[in-house]
């Protein structure tokens, strides 16, 4: 073993294969909008959108009103422009956003098609989108931060419950959100703490070790909540975070009321994005985090505490799952229930695979991902003829097409999920 | 491609334990593969009945008033629970003699309930712990069990209830074998993908769990609902004809499923061990780079060993549906997928430490009913003293220090070093 070769995919361009594989998608979805949607719409039927969410009115506008068919038809186009574009010349590296983009139009003109003449509540929508995306996104943000530095983790779903039982428990008790919020935080770490201790101590196989926390999580916290939390109501009502505008960004139209005057767990969102994606890729700290998941041996022959670094981001894992769970007690409801994140974090692995492991990726996937959760009710108000169950799949069934490499494999970090022997 | 072998390593260090033949183990390892799981059960115990004793208020009580009146209660409280899980897993061995003695059949039927009930508990377990070890075997991480079951339940119950005019020695068969082709579906899809593409199937059949779930709900309320429903998601009965018989009358519902599980793990065993399918598959799973020099095709092994074990747990889906709930509703599994992986780490991945393994879950939860009646513990603990017996066994370094064991040569060193250097240098 003495000579060991290191070969990286490119990530500069698509193979040719790929690239008409893309186009032929974007081609596909310009039929099924043509089909489904452009043709079966009355031409006289006027789409009314209302862009501020139901009660806020702060920054509010009018409702935008224009004719569907025409709108539909430059939409429409615009998709299929952008399929033979890709075939001819391609997108090259930004593909990925163009996929995105025709995502988006698709889900425009869907929408526009089951609202028909009715009033369409955009701003509501994604203004619930996003709220509901806060855990998912948060949950890739963990798994980033543990995977660059090489520690598979799918206890993600384990340590958001832990948190969220914490939150309500401990928010209950002081009667503070804030102290809710921290209880959430140590309860996470201190599951991350076990995680690092078995995967990277005893070097326990990393889903092993997930796996133990998910069950050990989803126990504890029914136990709990079925001992004491349901017998005894005032350890489960913990203040809530109030909904706090940001002075002056909150009026801007618009994108203020949806942005900008929400609650802290949103505005985590986004300061943590920044601060992800700045302190990963642009930070001495990032690029021995990162070396730590490529190249563990490399690493530690340059003087990197491999072991150290891996218990740190598996912590800061830990911390950042914590405001996730956090999200759901002292974030949303203010109450605790058994099972209540739902899989959120299990969302949010796919997310972060969607979204090839870095912060920014991570958010724009959490984000899709956490919107088609909303679509979901909002499709049934409409009357739409599609069970909001099958777009529950679809997160599910995008993170297997691009784990399959149809589209373009991700990067995963190369020594993601081998534990690290010094010799 | 630089990540290909790299990707059939997540697992490696684990699955070489796993996989190590089960006699050398014991050769080699001082008795420690029996011991090892013993103690960690054990260990699992007492470290819930420290969680009983600390989340029990009249403990607390009991320690304001002294010591030994704190001691006393949480010896009361945590031998009150055990007996309970006990009497509730095994029977009342008083009431059991007594029913022996006076010679009523059905008091004797009645006292032996809570022990066949543990059988009953027990079955989707052998079938579930039998799918996750056949996939260790192959070296394949089978997290989807669960969606497996939920697979193998809405075929059995499709065809368990809409296929009319079948004599019953047709027609159970026929649904049974519906669940496990169901449930083969869904083991396909990751092995595939795994075997073609590389996608990691821990990844795949995490997100095929959620799939199965939402189809499930989206039958429920649409296609498969029971028209005189309500509105409850809930699926028609099935035909009798399709039912798996119970044994006795009513309450008693001691099934043939158990004796078809037993069957299966014998069958598997077989394969496993006596087939030369077998042995391909467990080479490739041991050793894929020394299957691939002998020849054996890693991509077949890949597909056929995630597919038989999505099958296995289709099984126990049709079992559940079958022999015991006889209708298809939202959570019929508690979640028989997930403990699995438990059962399969248990039981070393070998079908008969699996029967014994599932044979320990089942009185452990069918017992832990009966002690949340009597104690008011919730079952959930079983989560918990779950979780400790993974830990315990997948990482036998804990157990080796709190017990004082000696560490056993670890001959195959030289086995595990260069697939560590592959991975650290890939």
């Amino acid at each position: 073993m003495a000579t060991t070769t290191i070969t990286r995919r490119t990530i500069e361009g698509i193979s040719p294969t790929r690239r008409i594989i893309y186009g032929v998608i974007f081609l596909v979805l310009a039929l099924i909008i043509l089909f489904m949607f452009t043709l079966k719409m009355d031409p006289a039927t006027i789409s009314t959108m209302a862009l501020t969410p139901t009660g806020v009115t702060r920054g509010a506008v009018g409702d935008l009103v224009f004719p569907a068919l025409p709108a539909m038809i430059v939409m429409n186009a615009l998709v299929a422009i952008a399929g033979i574009y890709q075939i001819v010349w391609g997108f090259g590296k930004r593909t990925n956003l163009i996929l995105g983009l025709t995502f988006l139009v698709f889900l425009i003109t869907f929408l526009m098609w089951t609202a028909g003449s009715k009033t369409l509540f955009l701003g509501s929508l994604l203004y619930s989108g996003i709220t509901l995306s806060v855990p998912v996104i948060l949950g890739a943000y963990s798994g980033v931060l543990s995977e660059r530095a090489g520690v598979v983790n799918i206890a993600i779903e384990g340590m958001m419950l832990m948190g969220a039982m914490m939150g309500a428990l401990v928010g209950s008790l002081t009667q503070s959100a804030w102290w809710g919020l921290v209880g959430a935080i140590v309860a996470a770490v201190l599951l991350a703490l076990l995680h690092g201790w078995l995967s990277i101590k005893y070097k326990v196989d990393q889903i092993i070790s997930g796996t133990v926390i998910n069950i050990f999580a989803t126990g504890m916290t029914s136990y709990i909540s079925s001992k004491f939390m349901q017998h005894y109501e005032h350890l489960n009502g913990t203040p809530i975070f109030p909904r706090t505008p940001i002075p002056g960004l909150a009026d801007i139209p618009l994108i203020g009321p949806i942005f900008f005057n929400t609650n802290f767990f949103v505005y985590s969102v986004f300061a943590l994005l920044i601060i992800l994606q700045l302190a990963i890729f642009k930070t001495r700290w990032g690029l021995r985090l990162r070396s730590v998941g490529e190249h563990p041996k490399a690493a530690d022959t340059l003087g990197i505490n491999v072991i150290r670094t891996r218990y740190m981001a598996v912590i800061l894992s830990g911390v950042v799952a914590g405001i996730a769970g956090a999200f759901f007690t002292v974030g949303s409801i203010g109450r605790f229930e058994e099972m209540m994140t739902a899989g959120k974090g299990f969302i949010g692995l796919a997310a972060m695979i969607f979204g090839n492991w870095s912060p920014i990726g991570a958010f724009g996937a959490g984000l899709l991902f956490g919107s088609f959760e909303s679509l979901g009710p909002s499709l049934s108000l409409l009357g739409s003829k599609i069970p909001s169950q099958f777009v529950g799949m679809l997160p599910y069934i995008a993170t297997m097409v691009i784990l399959a490499g149809v589209v373009g494999r991700g990067q995963m970090p190369a020594a993601d999920g081998t534990p690290y022997t010094k010799e | 491609m630089a990540d290909k072998p790299e990707k059939k390593d997540v697992g490696k260090i684990f699955l070489e334990e796993v996989n190590r033949p089960a006699g050398e183990k014991t050769k080699k390892g001082n008795g420690q593969a029996v011991l090892i799981p013993v103690l960690a059960v054990i260990s699992g115990l007492i470290l819930g009945a420290i969680l009983i004793i600390l989340t029990t208020e009249e403990v607390y009580a009991g320690f304001g008033r002294g010591i030994f009146a704190g001691l006393g209660e949480a010896w009361k409280v945590v031998s009150t629970a055990y007996v309970a899980l006990f009497k509730g897993a095994v029977g009342d061995p008083v009431r059991i003699i007594q029913a022996l003695q006076s010679g009523d059949a059905l008091e004797i039927r009645r006292s032996f309930n809570p022990f066949l009930e543990s059988l009953v508990v027990a079955t989707p377990y052998i079938f579930a712990g039998l799918s996750v070890a056949l996939g260790f075997r192959s070296g394949l991480f089978n997290i989807g069990a669960e969606g497996q079951i939920y697979m193998g339940a809405i075929f059995a119950t499709f065809v368990g209830y809409s296929v009319h005019g079948l004599p019953a020695y047709i027609h159970m068969p026929l649904a049974f074998l519906a669940g496990a082709a169901g449930g083969a579906l869904w083991g396909f899809v990751p092995g595939f993908l795994k075997a073609r593409t590389g996608g990691n199937e821990v990844i795949n059949t995490i997100m095929m769990n959620w799939i199965s779930f939402r189809l499930l709900e989206y039958l429920l309320t649409g296609p498969m609902q029971r028209p005189d429903s309500g509105g409850s998601p809930i699926s028609p009965f099935i035909l009798s004809t399709a039912e798996i018989p119970q044994f006795f009358a009513k309450p008693i519902r001691f099934h043939l499923g158990f004796f078809i599980a037993l069957a299966v793990a014998l069958l598997v065993y077989w394969f496993l061990f006596k087939t030369t399918w077998g042995f391909n598959l467990r080479t490739v799973g041991a050793n894929p780079q020394a299957g691939r020099y002998a020849g054996m095709n890693i991509v077949l092994s890949t597909i056929m060993g995630m597919t038989l074990a999505g099958a296995l747990s289709g099984m126990a889906g049709a079992n559940e549906i079958l022999a015991v709930n006889r209708t298809l509703a939202l959570g019929f599994s508690p979640g028989f997928g997930f403990d699995s992986i438990a059962l399969a780490l248990l039981g070393g991945s070998t079908p008969g430490g699996v029967i014994l393994a599932s044979l320990l879950f089942g009185f452990l939860r069918n017992g832990a009913t009966k002690m949340m009646l009597a104690s008011n513990i919730p079952i959930d603990i079983i989560s918990i003293l779950q979780a400790f017996i993974i830990i315990f066994i997948a990482a036998p370094a804990i157990i080796r220090t709190i017990y004082r064991l000696k560490t056993p040569k670890p001959e195959s060193e030289p086995v595990v070093e260069p697939a560590a250097q592959a991975e650290g240098g890939q």
